[in-house]
């Protein structure tokens, strides 16, 4: 049976199990919106296109499933740039799929018309321009499978009008032959045999769990793993959650914003276990004084990770859950002492004791205390994302991460804006779970209109606005790097958060002393509606540790 | 240390300007390229001429597999392989010079495909030594222009690969 583009389109978005499209309509898409009207397929509007990206990247993060999201051309494919390229960075499936001019215009700076193809072609895993109509179900299957498999990204598929009007049969092809791309997943063995060998003779041994931890769903492994043969664990950014925080082994997050006790024993192990990891300048601090004295081991699906920013010495390539499947065998068969690294592990306990997350509490609101009541009330049962800034620092550290795909954050592209539309695509996957964006006064207003459709689908999505009225960490940057030359670092006029909520028919909630901070908290976890929660909080306080730019780790300015 | 990579590739529109991309985006250098269809009309050859330090290659060979139209990568520099390029070298001959010029090809087995009364142009093939070679010969009677193609280049066969 002949079918048109469009009905292809949505037809082979139901074979991938794609539940909810993420979009915004327009001229070249309104074939698909035509047959979209009486499909079963969920569609999400949005208020702008950049919000339908993370949207959909929040879901896939919150879901390990692929996000999809559906554009026009031109403008709306140009406003998806900035989420394509956060979910490149952060290695997240989606596929984005853009409207494009009809094929005969195509290059004739028609209306409405931009080379997305060609724009972003440094910031997807792949994309394509699909040119004539048989083409569309198979480039759709690829496009899936490329996305999901190997190291996960964004792929882009331009669909011009024309090929969306056209018929063809319906075939979606059930095999997929790809002679160019074939990711490994099983690790070399030898290499696995020597790295247990060096894992075996090690005094200092650490782990840095990535967000290749998450994404290969292997937490349970890498748990398993750190616990059989008692070594600690640190986690960048995007690898908080793929180990239980309140783990004894659980150092919290290494780097710039990293702990103590991580920073000091990354740079004393003698050696180091990088699993799913980039070695991101964020963590790494300078490269040339980090973890000087260890042997490194690395195991990552990409082998450009690897000997990329850090000289590695046992590398080994593959998915990384199947890579501690095979040296959990291997651990099992061996003599593991019982306490192999007790000296290894006091002096790390000395290090937590010596200096611990902190703050000092006074009569403004303290950020860290909004995060620390947050995961109280929540009892940590919750999905949060953060914005980037202190309020992403601040999340990172004191809120207690123990299960995977439970933090949603920019990590590599560093998105202000990204924590409220990747709640949203989190809600839309989890309707019951308590969604939870932490933000700040500056990056909320970057993606706030999407507050209109938190509330048209009637997602209780719950917004803690930490109001320091300025850019916190550019603030803190200008006051230890920039002699509190304060430049264009705060907000002089801020609209009335709460009244801004009510207006877009949210509930707004504000609380300007530390004793309302609980209250607040509590009524917005028991209001089934999207609330929004102003913290006005102390606007000087930093984020410490933190270790300056081009300073190697253990060199950290402490509060 | 140069570099000379062969690069076989889908025959696809964009996979130039991924590669391309790949090379400006990330800092690296291509010294040349050249691009042909191959037997297969799915499948294209480039050869592309990079410079860098063992890691810098290391990455670029990384990077250049990991573009999805990409099928396979060999730098021929861990092996023994024939390279060649074409050079047009456009010469000013005055009556004076004009057996010069001619013996000047001739010891380089290169052709006069082109006589004027005050040029003839020279066509002349070899690895990049030669055709280097041959320039600065011409150079001080006067070349008018010069058109190169990119290097093509091909492993040679029952040689053992250099360890």
């Amino acid at each position: 049976m002949k079918m048109k583009g469009a009905q292809i389109f949505l037809e082979s978005l139901i074979r991938e199990q794609v539940k909810v499209i993420f979009g915004y309509p327009g001229g070249s898409v309104l074939d698909v919106y035509n047959y979209l009207y009486e499909s079963k397929l969920q569609h999400i509007l949005v208020r702008h296109e950049q919000a339908a990206v993370h949207a959909a990247d929040g879901y896939a993060r919150a879901t390990g499933d692929v996000g999809v999201c559906l554009v026009t051309s031109g403008p709306g494919a140009t406003n998806t740039v900035t989420g394509i390229a956060t979910a490149y960075m952060d290695s997240i499936p989606i596929v984005v799929f853009t409207g494009q001019v009809p094929t005969m215009l195509i290059g004739n700076d028609a209306f409405q018309e931009a080379d997305i193809v060609g724009i972003t072609r440094p910031c997807t895993k792949h994309n394509y321009l699909v040119r004539e109509v048989k083409e569309i179900a198979a480039t759709i299957k690829e496009a899936f499978y490329i996305a999901r498999s190997g190291r996960p990204g964004p792929v882009l598929v331009d669909l011009p009008k024309d090929v969306l009007r056209e018929s063809a049969v319906f075939h979606y092809p059930e095999q997929l032959t790809m002679r160019s791309y074939r990711p490994t997943y099983k690790g070399n063995k030898r290499q696995i045999v020597r790295a247990m060998e060096e894992i075996a003779q090690a005094k200092k041994p650490v782990i840095i769990a990535g967000g290749g931890v998450i994404l290969s769903n292997a937490s349970k492994e890498l748990t398993s793993f750190a616990r059989k043969l008692s070594i600690p664990v640190t986690a960048t950014l995007m690898g908080l959650g793929g180990f239980p925080a309140t783990d004894p082994l659980s150092l919290g997050m290494l780097g710039m914003h990293g702990t103590y006790c991580a920073n000091m024993a990354v740079t004393s192990c003698d050696l180091l276990i990088a699993i799913g990891c980039r070695f991101d300048d964020r963590a790494t601090g300078d490269v040339n004084r980090f973890a000087p004295a260890a042997k490194i081991i690395h195991l990552d699906i990409d082998p450009t990770s690897i000997s990329k920013n850090i000289k590695v010495d046992i590398p080994i390539v593959g998915d990384v859950k199947e890579i501690l499947k095979d040296c959990l065998a291997i651990a099992s068969e061996q003599k593991v002492s019982k306490e192999p690294h007790d000296e290894w592990l006091r002096e790390i306990e000395d290090w937590k004791k010596t200096h611990t997350l902190n703050y000092k509490q006074t009569d403004t609101i303290k950020p860290q205390f909004v995060i620390e009541k947050l995961h109280e009330l929540t009892k940590g049962d919750c999905i949060i994302s953060t914005e980037v800034g202190q309020n992403q620092m601040w999340t990172a550290q004191f809120f207690t991460f123990d299960k995977p795909r439970t933090l949603l954050t920019s990590g590599g592209l560093g998105t202000m804006g990204y924590g409220f539309p990747a709640a949203i695509g989190a809600q839309v996957a989890f309707p019951h779970k308590t969604v939870i964006d932490i933000a700040g006064d500056g990056s909320i207003q970057m993606n706030i209109q999407e507050l209109a459709t938190a509330v048209q689908y009637q997602l209780p999505v719950k917004i803690a606005i930490l109001n320091n009225h300025s850019l916190g960490m550019v603030r803190q940057w200008q006051e230890l790097f920039y002699q509190k030359r304060y430049s264009h670092s705060t907000f002089a006029a801020h609209p009335d958060f709460v009244k801004l909520a009510e207006a877009y028919g949210a509930v707004g909630l504000r609380a300007t002393k530390p004793e309302e901070v609980v209250p607040v908290i509590k009524k917005a976890l028991a209001t089934p509606r999207t609330v929004v929660m102003e913290f006005v909080v102390e606007s000087e306080e930093g984020v410490y540790p933190i270790v300056p730019a081009g300073a190697p780790i253990n060199e950290m300015i402490l509060l | 240390m140069r570099h000379t990579i062969s690069v076989l590739v889908d025959n696809k529109p964009g996979v130039l300007a991924r590669i391309a991309g790949l090379f400006s985006g990330r800092g690296f250098n291509i010294e040349c390229l050249s691009v042909n269809e191959t037997l297969d009309p799915t499948m294209s050859q480039m050869t592309l001429v990079t410079r860098g330090d063992d890691q810098l290659i290391e990455q670029i060979m990384k990077q250049l597999n990991k573009l999805i139209d990409i099928i396979k990568v060999i730098d021929l520099e861990t092996s023994d392989y024939v390279g060649r390029e074409m050079a047009l070298i456009k010469v000013n001959v005055d009556e004076a010079r004009r057996s010069e010029v001619l013996s000047i090809a001739d010891i380089f087995r290169g052709k006069v495909v082109d006589i004027s009364p005050h040029y003839y142009t020279i066509e002349v093939t070899g690895d990049e030594d030669k055709i280097k070679a041959i320039i600065e010969l011409f150079k001080p009677l006067g070349i008018k222009e010069i058109a190169r193609t990119g290097k093509a280049a091909l492993q040679r066969e029952s040689k053992e690969r250099k360890t």
